[in-house]
């Protein structure tokens, strides 16, 4: 068993040296060049803006039924079909989007400040510290989620703050374990010993140069962490935390048209098109994104 | 390293303790009671029915109580399944969830990592497009999705399979494989992410430097730091894994612990409740250990602390 | 591609392959061809196989397999027949209940059934210790509530007495008309075999192993051979049976399946001969192509919502009417529910053995606009918010959200829709922590007496908190009456108080929904579900 070869060359320089603002601008300049990137947070901005201002140039609203209607297949009056309830889907689609992509940004952004934060500093501090910060997180990995959001609800009522809360507090649990993960095999690193060495404070060294170094998981775990958000809404409102009839969301939509896949497929078809849209290019701009931020690529 | 195991299986005390405390009285404040049904039961027959499991006691007593019976190792009756112990029924479901996770785990470690070193050498060429995927793939199509379409495809579309239940072995092909893919997928976007960081370590640079094969490099050198936030991943994963899922056991009426996580919830089954989250605490706990253990190995230059 | 994972699956298993296997329960292909075994998805699994400690259907549908009661339902509309009485007497003052047993009565051990089985039986469902749920339908026996209460102690005390080993005698403390009906659909009223219970643990205490394979023992058609949790429960015929020979099945087996989907999905491999439900969503494609195994039939409920009439707005019978007026019922029967329910326009389900109501709620939308505008809130301004509580589940949802969209356009008014997991939304009601929540109401036994005894001032499931001094008259008036028909009339009176004061919203009466292969015989649509195993037959 061959201990890996220690890294033989020099402390990159420019380590501590070199102006933030240029490395922000050097990385999107490099954003900008990856096609797949640009194509990404194109689409993702031109979903963002059809769900919050498409409803507006739509004839239907999210609630309003046709009994007699029922559920029809895709048609010149409604161009994604209607639900069980004569729903037209398209409006439902757009509002749902508003609630799925806010409910997935913010909770991931609790998820992933929570995490990314917590690990860290579990992983810097090392020795009881982290010792305790992790035994945490396993005790908050153990406790019952349905219980607990039921509590959440009966104590402090239903709101969307509340769903955040909810999300954000079992989605960080990894994202914690595994930025800790990296951070403890980074921080033996030379630079960082050299950074240290500099004097540079703790948290310098664990925002500037430590983080930076394990944007890859991070980034990755990310947008693995907004889907799962999302359908877990699905279930919360199953709870009757989130979103409540008659509003939809793309998780309660996709469960609904999963039940239906065989009467009425489109009702499933287009939210999941529409999910997978959205996860593809969150995907290719995560890639993006990391490719843009890596410091050491940029040495290149 | 004997000590740092040795150390950590003494935190498993006052951690296992502190998860007994808060999640008994947790479930004790929801509003319902195991004897909350559609129909009003009479007053006096539910003091019957509380006296008979000791609800009437205060609150304190049945916590000593129910901790004393825990540290004998019984985690007492089901409020449910009134002729069933919790030990029985984790005792029959346990297996089941074993037998389908670690199939499911197989197969998401095969592929999982198997598509992720692939993708992370083979980076934005087409092995790289095929295996991301793949990946995406799992992402996208949840599990209540993917499980019934397989089971309308290879049960009634083909007939070769049954569509539901746990009864011969061939029932266990479409749970596997659908919970397998989930984790697939999950390892897939972790593996090659993290290979990639490493790929691209002056060490690794050095190596090939000095002429190292490509595949010696992988093997040798990328994978070891490669895995960090897969192993970190696998800690909690596996112990999800192994307890069982809700949603594939619904699909699939599998009879294994999954369910009885959200069913003795909905249930307010309380024993049943405290005896799946210990058995899970356990498993989360010692998983983590491994993690933590595996973590030091895959990089020498960390040591036990 | 599929066929490297298909491979790798395969090998995995076959490595693993300590598991357990049961061939007999594979595809239908594999199903043997000389013993009938009847295969049923049964929906939950039992908490229990205990009739005197058990509260669910599921249970009750293996329960009436296993164990028989002095009379029995019959097969076509469940009124009560011999069971292990072959006869009874009823005195006069319908106080006095003489049932006379079936010679040679033996329990599915070979151990002879006695009257003192029937009297033991009894003693163990009232001993408060136990906590039986269901004990207070036995409350109709003289001193049963008070034993079961712990009031007294002195079994002798209560009116069930053995004068010999063939004849049962019950002491009722007032008439109670529907009796019989009770004794023949409801599991509290069986014999459970006390001698066998008390080989296995404390009578009187729950946690008794009696009820596993091996241990259990029946008086009823079949036995238990199997149970499997979760999976399911196979029970084979009973030779000691007093009726062995009629008989027909071998085995059925009771499949615990907890998920509609997956269980319409077995039913289409032929895994089941039946499902417990069948989704929405596939009853107008089993309509359309498969109308031979689709059964919808009248099951004895009614669907409603109710008010917490303490609670304004609802404290005003204008209102309450106005919002009972405003749905339409048919539309939401055909075009929402789709499973051929009856619009419900009154309380107690109609045609209950002989009775039908002759209230009826009646007047449209306009009739419903007047009202509100009446109780001061013309055109629904001023209308207060008003949360509607139901429980997360898919049906119970899409009919709130259309009904929902009725009181707005019909009436103007907004009715915010409020879901509470299960157990929390019957907190909530039980509570009178609501304002308008949904119902619904399932008989236990073929008597208008089940409907209209839940609206009575103080009753454990009034949870709306309504309050008639009148209606609660009626009801005592009604328990003494001297013959059914002047019962009714007086039933006839309680409905139309319901009618018009409207505590509640009757929706719909129930249906059950499920597919059923044409290869049973001998099954009849029930008002109950209920189809008593001994007359059914498989076709080869």
């Amino acid at each position: 068993m061959n201990p890996a070869p220690a890294p033989s060359v020099p402390l990159p320089a420019p380590v501590a040296a070199e102006p933030p603002s240029s490395l922000w601008r050097d990385a999107w300049h490099r954003l900008r060049q990856n096609r797949l990137a640009v194509a990404g947070g194109a689409v993702l901005a031109v979903l963002g803006l059809l769900c919050v201002f498409g409803p507006f140039f739509l004839s239907y609203s999210y609630q309003e039924q046709n009994l007699d209607l029922g559920a029809t297949p895709p048609s010149a009056a409604h161009w994604l079909g209607t639900d069980t309830l004569g729903r037209d889907l398209l409006v439902r689609l757009l509002y749902g989007g508003r609630i799925s992509l806010g409910v997935g940004l913010c909770a991931t952004i609790v998820a992933l400040t929570i995490g990314v934060v917590y690990g860290a500093i579990a992983g810097y501090v090392g020795g009881k510290t982290d010792a305790v910060m992790m035994r945490i997180v396993d005790i908050m990995y153990a406790l019952p989620f349905t219980i607990f959001v039921i509590l959440l609800m009966v104590f402090l009522g239903r709101n969307i703050v509340l769903l955040f809360v909810a999300i954000g507090a079992v989605e960080w649990l990894t994202m914690a374990r595994i930025v800790r993960g990296q951070i403890m095999t980074l921080k033996k690193m030379e630079f960082i010993e050299a950074a240290r060495s500099l004097g540079l404070g703790n948290r310098r060294i664990i925002f500037r140069h430590l983080l930076p170094n394990a944007l890859g998981p991070i980034i990755v775990y990310t947008t693995l962490t907004i889907p799962a958000v999302m359908l877990l809404e699905a279930f919360l409102s199953f709870l009757g935390l989130g979103v409540q009839p008659p509003m939809s969301s793309w998780g309660t939509l996709i469960k609904d048209g999963a039940e239906k896949m065989e009467e009425f497929p489109w009702l499933l078809q287009f939210p999941g098109v529409v999910f997978s849209l959205t996860l593809f290019s969150l995907n290719f701009l995560g890639d993006g994104l990391r490719d843009a931020l890596d410091v050491r690529a940029s040495k290149d | 390293m004997l000590r740092f195991i040795a150390r950590r299986l003494l935190q498993v005390i006052p951690v296992l303790f502190v998860i007994i405390t808060a999640t008994f009285f947790m479930v004790r404040f929801v509003p319902g009671g195991p004897f909350t049904a559609e129909k009003a039961v009479p007053p006096e027959i539910l003091r019957n029915l509380e006296a008979h499991y000791g609800l009437d006691q205060p609150l304190w007593r049945q916590y000593l109580n129910y901790l004393g019976r825990v540290v004998r190792g019984d985690l007492g009756p089901s409020f449910k399944y009134s002729n069933r112990s919790v030990n029985e029924i984790i005792a029959d479901k346990l297996p089941v969830s074993l037998e389908l996770g670690a199939t499911a785990l197989a197969v998401a470690l095969v592929l999982g990592l198997g598509l992720g070193v692939l993708a992370a050498v083979r980076r934005n060429r087409w092995p790289d497009y095929l295996a991301s995927s793949v990946g995406m793939l799992g992402i996208c199509v949840p599990t209540f999705v993917m499980g019934p379409l397989l089971v309308l495809f290879f049960a009634i579309r083909l007939g070769w399979l049954n569509a539901s239940g746990w009864y011969t072995l061939p029932d266990r092909i479409l749970p596997a494989l659908t919970l397998g893919f989930v984790y697939a997928a999950y390892i897939m976007r972790l593996t090659r992410g993290g290979m990639l960081e490493v790929l691209n370590q002056d060490y690794i640079r050095t190596a090939r430097a000095k002429g190292a094969s490509e595949v010696r490099i992988v093997l040798r050198h990328a994978l070891r730091g490669g895995l960090l936030p897969v192993v970190a991943f696998l800690g909690p994963g596996i112990a999800g894994i192994l307890t069982g899922s809700f949603v594939i056991e619904t699909i699939f009426q599998i009879p294994g612990l999954g369910r009885e996580f959200v069913n003795s919830a909905f249930n307010r089954d309380y024993t049943l409740v405290l005896g799946t989250v210990i058995l899970y605490a356990g498993l989360i706990i010692g998983l983590n250990l491994v993690v933590d253990v595996v973590q030091v190995w895959l990089n020498p230059k960390l040591k036990f602390e | 591609m599929r066929h490297l994972v298909l491979t790798l699956a395969s090998l995995a298993l076959l490595a693993s392959g300590c598991t357990k296997q049961d061939p007999a329960a594979g595809a239908a292909s594999s199903a043997a061809s000389a013993p009938k075994v009847l295969r049923l998805g049964n929906g939950t699994e039992p908490q229990e196989l205990d009739p005197q400690t058990v509260a669910g259907v599921p249970e009750h549908r293996i329960i009436s397999a296993l164990l028989e009661g002095l009379v029995m339902e019959d097969p076509r509309d469940l009124h009560p027949i011999p069971g292990q009485a072959e006869r009874w007497e009823i005195s006069p003052d319908g106080l006095t209940y003489t049932f006379h047993l079936r010679p040679n009565l033996q329990w599915s051990d070979g151990e002879p059934l006695t009257a003192d089985d029937f009297v033991q039986s009894y003693r163990r469902m009232l001993t408060p210790s136990l906590g039986s749920e269901y004990s207070y339908l036995l409350w109709f026996v003289k001193g049963a509530e008070e034993y079961n209460q712990g009031k007294l102690t002195d079994f002798r005390q209560v009116g069930f007495k053995a004068p010999d080993a063939r004849t049962l005698v019950v002491e009722l403390k007032s008439p109670t008309p529907f009796l019989l009906q009770i004794i023949a659909s409801h599991y509290a009223w069986t014999p459970v075999p006390v001698k066998v219970i008390a080989r296995h643990g404390p009578v009187d205490q729950r946690r008794n192993p009696w009820t596993r394979p091996g241990n259990n023992v029946g008086n009823g058609p079949f036995r238990l051979k199997e149970w499997t949790p979760n999976q399911k429960i196979v029970v084979e015929r009973n030779p000691h049976y007093w009726d062995a020979a009629a008989v027909k099945l071998d085995r059925i087996e009771f499949l615990a399946i907890d998920d509609i989907a997956a269980e319409e999905r077995m039913f289409r491999t032929g895994q089941i001969h039946k499902t417990n439900e069948l989704p929405l969503a596939k009853i107008d494609t089993y309509r359309r192509e498969h109308p031979e195994v689709l059964r919808i039939e009248p099951y004895l409920g009614v669907s409603y919502y109710y008010f917490n009439v303490q609670r304004p707005p609802f404290t005003d019978k204008r209102v309450r009417r106005a919002l009972a007026l405003a749905i339409d019922r048919e539309s939401l029967v055909k075009n929402v529910l789709r499973g051929g329910q009856q619009p419900a326009y009154a309380v107690t389900y109609p045609g209950i053995a002989g009775y039908q109501a002759r209230a009826r709620l009646e007047g449209g939308v306009e009739e419903a606009r007047r009202l509100l505008a009446e109780a001061g809130y013309p055109g629904g301004r001023g209308f207060p918010e008003v949360e509607l509580l139901y429980n997360s589940s898919d049906n119970v949802r899409i009919l709130a959200e259309a009904m929902q969209q009725m009181w707005r356009t019909h009436l103007g008014i907004e009715i915010r829709l409020v879901n509470q997991e299960w157990k929390v939304y019957r907190d909530s009601l039980r509570t009178h922590n609501f304002t308008l929540g949904r119902a619904g109401w399932i008989a236990d036994y073929v008597d208008p007496h089940v409907f209209l005894e839940i609206w009575v001032t103080n009753n454990g499931n009034n949870d709306g908190q309504f309050s008639h001094p009148e209606y609660d008259r009626l009801f005592q008036q009604a328990l003494v009456a001297r013959t059914t028909e002047e019962r009714y009339e007086i039933y006839q009176q309680m409905d139309a108080i319901l009618v018009e004061e409207c505590p509640l919203v009757p929706i719909y009466y129930y249906t059950r929904v499920y597919a059923l292969s044409p290869k049973v015989l001998g099954w009849h649509p029930t008002l109950l579900d209920n189809h008593p195993y001994k007359f059914l037959d498989l076709a080869e």
